[in-house]
């Protein structure tokens, strides 16, 4: 077990650097100069040259990166250009929005995934079946933005349920801090939800043709006990791979659903970033989302060595 | 391939005629319901086990050899039609509701299967399934369920029982699998076991240990044993009498002996002369010709007739299961006592 964790580990660091190398040559090699953005239209080039120099963007490309990644090491991203304000202190404020945004709504998507992909199997071909996986294909159709809108419009234009848009933190109370986070969670967490959904569907009715569930009930075990223990806890097991998947996409399509529900999240702050060329905020916001999903990542893996005994070993 | 098993001359011990009833069932019948209506896979299957007895139900892939187990069980699938009665201990239990079916599954009646690898749980662990079955079973608490586990795997000869309770079926050899689903099998004390090809999926030198445990189980428990085999010499050695199946009838009845040693079904014949004989190996094996006939598809008379080297226009009627000499057979031409 503590060697698997170990190779967990290493594998760690390549989640993280590959992404982070491509943002670092991406933005720089892209048009636009965040210095020239600063300064606006009326600023000479010496003026531009001045300040390039400040920033160190004069200096080439793989020492601006070994300075950064020096930076990464002492726990010092630099300071943005915009803010003018060290990047280790902006992150942290939209980070937690974002990762509270895509905990609730993978737990949103694992809840309803496994509740009505369960349903669905021990109602097999039935209409509750064939309701559900219409559901879930629509579900997986659907794009987030879209359904984003349309949630906004039942739940809080024409019912009055919840706000349009807007964030309260969690220090607010945990109802206003729902009232917020749920219809953004559930935009972001649909389509994970129905592909889950199809999931467990596909995977407990694979599992209820199984032997061992034959034995569960050749010992006369209740069929509760043997839905409840023995198959879901097999069946489970690609929900479990596919809520690894389903993080990274979250991660990714919170941008989208920040801007509409008006969230002061990572992905709304990067979008932002990157349009003020702000460079240091940039590669902070994709190291911490690239930090995120590898614990993220790991955390689903040791779920799975939990309940999964042959993985430990091999 | 069974050489192994031959326990020595008059070891097996018959039990008495007069010993009580176990499981009696009397013109078994099971069908699948399906669009184009109803699938007929077993019909009119009749026979009954004693208490500490073997009786064997042998016949080719395809027979309905495991469905009829798992209508004895209660398990069959839902879209299963089944029609005869079954009766466990003098009550007619093929009229119960599956709940009621259920709860006699593990208390009184013991389930083994062919793959043990498949047939135990992979992620729980062997002590959890054991334990869960005993606590259910037998309303015993955590402790005292984990102790007579270990008891359990104790009799059935695994070593270190505590830790194979912590253990999974993966980290276990074929033949200790087996052993523990024998005990998962026996734990709740039950007086019929069904087991379902138990040693097919195993080593030849594993097989005969596991026919030993098994022989020496329902000796020590007097249990009453159901054994689907296709294996005609585990017959021969291990069983008291035998059911021979052919596409969902029963073709031949009667004590092992007889029916190993002069089977008056021409189908049952072929299924012995089919099997290598140890003693030169170069007499030439006679297969039985053509297939079992798919579900569906049996013909209208003796369903063994279109393979059978015998059959005339007679047996294009469906013959009546009648004695002939020591066995109930099914079958117009019968064949006479073998030399």
């Amino acid at each position: 077990m503590l060697r698997y964790l170990g190779k967990r580990f290493l594998l760690i660091l390549p989640t993280i650097f590959v992404p982070l190398i491509l943002v670092f040559l991406l933005l720089r090699l892209s048009p636009g100069d965040p210095a020239g953005m600063m300064l606006g239209d009326q600023a000479t080039p010496e003026q531009i040259a001045a300040l390039r120099t400040q920033l160190g963007l004069d200096q080439p490309i793989w020492i601006q990166f070994f300075l950064w990644l020096k930076g990464i090491v002492t726990l010092d991203l630099g300071n943005s250009i915009f803010f003018r304000e060290p990047v280790m202190q902006i992150i942290p404020r939209y980070a937690v929005v974002t990762i509270l945004l895509t905990l609730v709504a993978l737990t949103l998507a694992i809840i309803i995934g496994i509740t009505l992909g369960l349903i669905s199997a021990m109602n097999r071909n039935k209409p509750i079946d064939r309701g559900v996986v219409t559901t879930a294909v629509l579900g997986i159709s659907l794009p987030e933005f879209w359904f984003a809108l349309l949630l906004i419009f039942v739940f809080a234009v024409t019912l009055r349920w919840f706000p349009v848009a807007g964030y309260n933190p969690p220090d607010a109370g945990i109802i206003a801090f729902g009232a917020t986070i749920f219809l953004p969670a559930l935009a972001l967490g649909v389509r994970q939800s129905a592909l889950m959904t199809r999931m467990m569907r596909s995977s407990m009715l694979d599992v209820l043709n199984e032997p061992y569930i034959t034995t569960a009930r050749a010992q006369g075990l209740p069929e509760r006990t043997v839905i409840g223990r023995y198959a879901m806890r097999t069946a489970a097991m690609p929900v479990v791979t596919v809520a690894g998947l389903a993080a990274g996409y979250m991660l990714g399509g919170a941008v989208a659903i920040e801007i509409i529900f008006a969230l002061p999240g990572l992905g709304r702050m990067l979008v932002e970033a990157v349009a003020r060329r702000d460079y240091p905020l940039v590669e902070g916001g994709v190291l911490t989302i690239s930090l995120v999903l590898a614990v993220l990542n790991l955390l689903i893996d040791l779920i799975y060595a939990l309940l999964d005994p042959r993985i430990r070993y091999q | 391939m069974t050489a192994l098993v031959s326990p020595m001359p008059g070891e097996r011990v018959s039990p008495a005629t007069d010993a009580p009833v176990v499981l009696e069932v009397d013109g078994l019948s099971l069908s699948f319901r399906n669009a184009d209506g109803l699938l007929p896979i077993v019909t009119d299957v009749s026979f009954s086990i004693r208490t500490g007895e073997a009786v064997a139900l042998v016949g080719e892939s395809g027979c309905g050899k495991s469905i009829t187990a798992s209508a004895i069980m209660g398990i069959a699938p839902d879209n299963a039609e089944i029609g005869g009665t079954i009766s466990l201990n003098g009550q007619v239990i093929s009229g119960l509701s599956p709940r009621e079916r259920r709860k006699l599954c593990g208390r009184h009646m013991g389930f083994i299967f062919q793959e043990p690898m498949t047939a135990l749980h992979p992620t729980l662990s062997i002590g959890r399934q054991m334990t869960d079955t005993l606590r259910h079973n037998l309303g015993m608490g955590q402790q005292e369920a984990t102790n007579r586990a270990a008891e359990l795997l104790d009799r059935v000869g695994i070593p270190r029982a505590r830790d194979i309770l912590r253990g999974y079926v993966h980290e276990l050899s074929g033949g200790m699998r087996q052993r523990v689903m024998i005990a998962l099998a026996i734990s709740c004390g039950p007086s019929l076991i069904i087991a379902d090809e138990p040693t097919t999926a195993l080593d030849v030198t594993i097989q005969a240990q596991v026919l030993d445990l098994l022989e020496d189980m329902r000796r020590e428990l007097n249990l009453a044993m159901l054994f689907i085999t296709h294996d005609l010499e585990v017959v021969g050695d291990f069983c008291d009498r035998a059911v021979v199946m052919y596409a969902g009838d029963v073709v031949e009845r009667g004590a092992s002996a007889d029916v190993v040693q002069s089977p008056a079904h021409p189908y049952a014949r072929g299924l012995i002369d089919a099997v290598p004989a140890h003693d030169d190996g170069r007499t030439r094996l006679t297969p039985i010709l053509g297939t079992v006939p798919p579900v569906g598809q049996w013909p209208q008379g003796c369903r063994f007739a279109p393979r059978c080297p015998r059959a005339d226009s007679k047996c294009q009627t469906r013959p009546p299961i009648d004695r002939v000499r020591n066995t109930d057979v099914r079958c117009w031409y019968p064949l006479e006592e073998s030399a």
